[in-house]
């Protein structure tokens, strides 16, 4: 079992306030990422969680229980750590031992279990080496492995493939979430990276200065953002945000105006707008295509980024920037005038304290 | 010219070409010559001046390596004479011995034909010496004075106080580095100020608290007092706080103690440091004098530094013996650096961090 509940969590170190009454619920076997900018309070709350930070207020639950006052040691949980933190003058049998020796385990089941270990995480060439002699890949599984040997309530990842480089990320990324499907246990993992939370995630949390901004599942997140924060956050490239003002209110539509005098109809039911509000109109770059006709945006393309598959067009739409990526490859240059329609685009529209107005 | 050669001989002058020589060629030179005689050069009188006989080492002008007046049998005479090669009248040098001296005039006879006395003066002769290394200075103050139980009292107190001293200081030093706790700082500020204390101002308090504690004339008096020493916590410390947190919080994770955290984790790591500290610690408590001195009045339980000082007596001083037993008491000291010297620059706790 690995059900994590916390309530109200607080923390502080002395005035500052790192988490600001946390409140999540999660469940057993569930793989959830926390994710936010650095700083955001992600990697202390998974700290709290493992019990190596005390927290100021609220209530940690594992598995029912209360675990405020109960030590890392005895909390069940298994921890990855950003700089793996093996320790470099045992072997990697020896690393992955000393937890289960820890724990007075007897020899035959720990040698069994480490066996296993290495099996499961092809680790078992290098078993007498030390830490020093492995390649960063290497040592991240078994860092990995010091987790799984101990066969924990939970695994708590922070943000372990950073160090790695790019191709090995990825492919990390798919053997930790074969991993994950495979042991079944509760795994909560902390990045910075949103397209790792994408991949992994059963449930994404968007943490931003010490507080959830949004739960949800991946698409959750990506289709209906709770607020601008989540909408600029999770996809990539960062959403395309409008200053856009409410010109008429019909029953059942709005009518805004975006750029100078671009109007947009925009099926609205249950609201509460009024002629002359300021809002915000987000629209993902994917959304965006290239057309003709002159009812679209006319913008001046400033950068152009052809990747091969899709071309990534900066522009620039009476001093707001504006991003589209179109398929395929596009005769465009920088300095030219183009056309984007946004026409049958979901949009995400926001109020001014960048809350989503529901529509 | 080997590489070697051609690296140590390398000069500067004539712009690089190593030519000419430049002033700051000189300059290094004379610096690095300079620094090498100063360094080594007592050290080696003494090697050698410890092979030399007592009238030798009264000789004036002193010399580095230990020679040897050569004396021969002469018939005709009762002790053994001294040779001189001495300057004839004629030119010719004659190998003599030296009968007796008056004024400025040397009386000698001829080792081979004694019966005829020639008048030399002693401006005309140098004496026939040779190299010889008087051994005895070593053998004597082994064979006949209690030098084994000196050594193995000196050898009782460094290997005692350097264990001591490593567990005590690193587990200060692994509390002033690991745990946040109201008061580090200023502990930390505190233990170092002591550094500032010399030892002749707390002698008479330490004195009264080793006498209370009936360890006067006993080694452990020696060796307690000396074990705490902010110089290692220091040492250990710096090198603690570079060991990263997330390992001791992967241990925690890992169902270690603190003690495990501190014997299994910390401490291996910090074994440069600990080599460091180690080599301090036996240097200080094999050269220490005063202190067990002060403690120590038994012959018996005397180091090798306070039993060395049997041999300055109020009226004369041995100077063979004490230059002999001075090379031995470095010998061990010497060793230990050369042993634990690489641990000091080898640092192996960044090696399983990326």
């Amino acid at each position: 079992m690995g059900e994590i509940k916390l309530t109200d969590v607080r923390k502080s170190y002395g005035a500052v306030d790192v988490l600001k009454d946390i409140n999540l619920h999660i469940n057993d076997g569930e793989f959830v990422v926390f994710v936010g900018p650095s700083g955001c309070g992600k990697s202390t709350l998974l700290r709290t969680i493992a019990g190596l930070e005390k927290v100021t207020g609220g209530e940690i639950e594992i598995d029912g229980k209360r675990v405020n006052e109960v030590t890392a040691a005895d909390r069940g949980l298994a921890m990855v750590f950003q700089s793996y933190a093996l320790y470099p003058h045992m072997s990697v049998r020896q690393n992955l031992a000393f937890g289960l020796e820890n724990s007075n385990m007897p020899k035959p089941e720990i040698a069994e279990r480490i066996a296993e270990a290495a099996r499961m995480l092809e680790i078992e060439p290098y078993l007498e080496r030390r830490p020093g002699q492995l390649s960063g890949g290497q040592r991240q599984r078994v860092a990995i492995g010091r987790a799984i040997v101990r066969r924990p309530t939970a695994f708590l990842l922070d943000e372990p493939l950073s160090n790695l480089d790019a191709e090995l990320r990825v492919s990390t990324r798919a053997e930790l979430a074969a991993l994950h499907a495979r042991i079944g246990s509760t795994m909560i993992y902390v990045t910075h990276d949103q397209v790792e939370a994408m991949t992994l995630a059963h449930r994404i949390v968007v943490m931003r200065a010490g507080r959830i901004e949004q739960v949800g599942t991946p698409l959750d997140l990506y289709n209906t953002p709770a607020n601008r924060f989540v909408a600029g956050f999770i996809g990539a490239p960062h959403m395309n945000f409008l200053a856009g003002e409410v010109a008429e209110v019909e029953h059942g539509t709005v009518t805004l105006t975006i750029g100078t005098d671009h109007r947009l109809l925009v099926p609205l039911s249950d609201h509460r707008l009024k002629v002359g509000d300021k809002l915000t109109v987000g629209i993902r770059p994917q959304h965006i295509t290239l057309a003709n006709d002159p009812g679209s945006l006319t913008v001046k393309v400033r950068l152009v980024e052809a990747l091969g598959s899709e071309t990534v067009i900066h522009a620039d739409l009476n001093g707001e920037k504006l991003l589209a990526v179109v398929p395929g490859q596009k005769q465009i240059a920088p300095g030219d005038e183009a056309h984007f329609s946004i026409a049958g685009a979901p949009l995400h529209l926001f109020d001014q304290n960048g809350l989503r107005i529901k529509g | 010219m080997g590489a070697a050669a051609r690296f140590i001989l390398r000069r500067r002058g004539a712009h690089g070409s190593g030519k000419g020589w430049h002033w700051t060629d000189i300059v290094t030179w004379l610096w690095l010559v300079g620094g090498l005689v100063i360094m080594f050069g007592p050290a080696i009188w003494l090697v050698f001046s410890s092979f030399k006989t007592p009238a030798a080492l009264a000789e004036f002008p002193p010399s580095i390596l230990p020679y040897v007046t050569q004396q021969a049998m002469v018939e005709g005479y009762e002790k053994p004479l001294q040779l001189f090669n001495a300057k004839m009248p004629d030119g010719s040098t004659r190998v003599l011995a030296e009968v007796r001296r008056i004024g400025l005039v040397s009386q000698m006879v001829d080792p081979k034909a004694p019966g005829e006395i020639v008048r030399v003066n002693i401006n005309d002769r140098t004496p026939v010496r040779t190299i010889s290394f008087a051994t005895e200075n070593y053998i004597q103050p082994f064979t006949q004075f209690d030098f084994l139980r000196y050594l193995w009292n000196s050898v009782f107190v460094t290997v005692m106080a350097t264990l001591i001293t490593l567990v005590v200081n690193s587990m200060a030093a692994f509390a002033l580095s690991k745990y946040e706790f109201r008061g580090r700082g200023a502990a930390m500020l505190i233990i170092l100020a002591t550094l500032m204390v010399p030892l002749s101002v707390i002698m008479v308090p330490l004195y009264s608290i080793i006498s209370s504690l009936n360890l006067f004339n006993s080694l452990w008096g020696v060796i307690l007092p000396t074990v705490a020493t902010p110089t290692g916590v220091f040492i250990l410390r710096q090198y603690m706080l570079t060991i990263p947190d997330e390992l001791i919080d992967a241990a925690r994770m890992d169902k270690a103690s603190e003690w495990q955290i501190y014997w299994r984790i910390v401490l291996p790591l910090t074994a440069p440091a600990l080599a460091v500290l180690a080599i301090f610690s036996v240097v200080w408590r094999w050269n220490d004098f005063l202190w067990p001195l002060i403690v120590l009045s038994r012959r018996e339980l005397y180091t090798l530094q306070v039993g060395l000082s049997i041999y300055s007596g109020e009226l004369n001083v041995q100077w063979h013996f004490i230059l002999a037993m001075t090379v031995v008491t470095m010998i061990p000291v010497v060793l230990v650096f050369i042993f634990l010297q690489r641990f000091i620059t080898t640092g192996i706790a960044g090696t399983g961090l990326k």
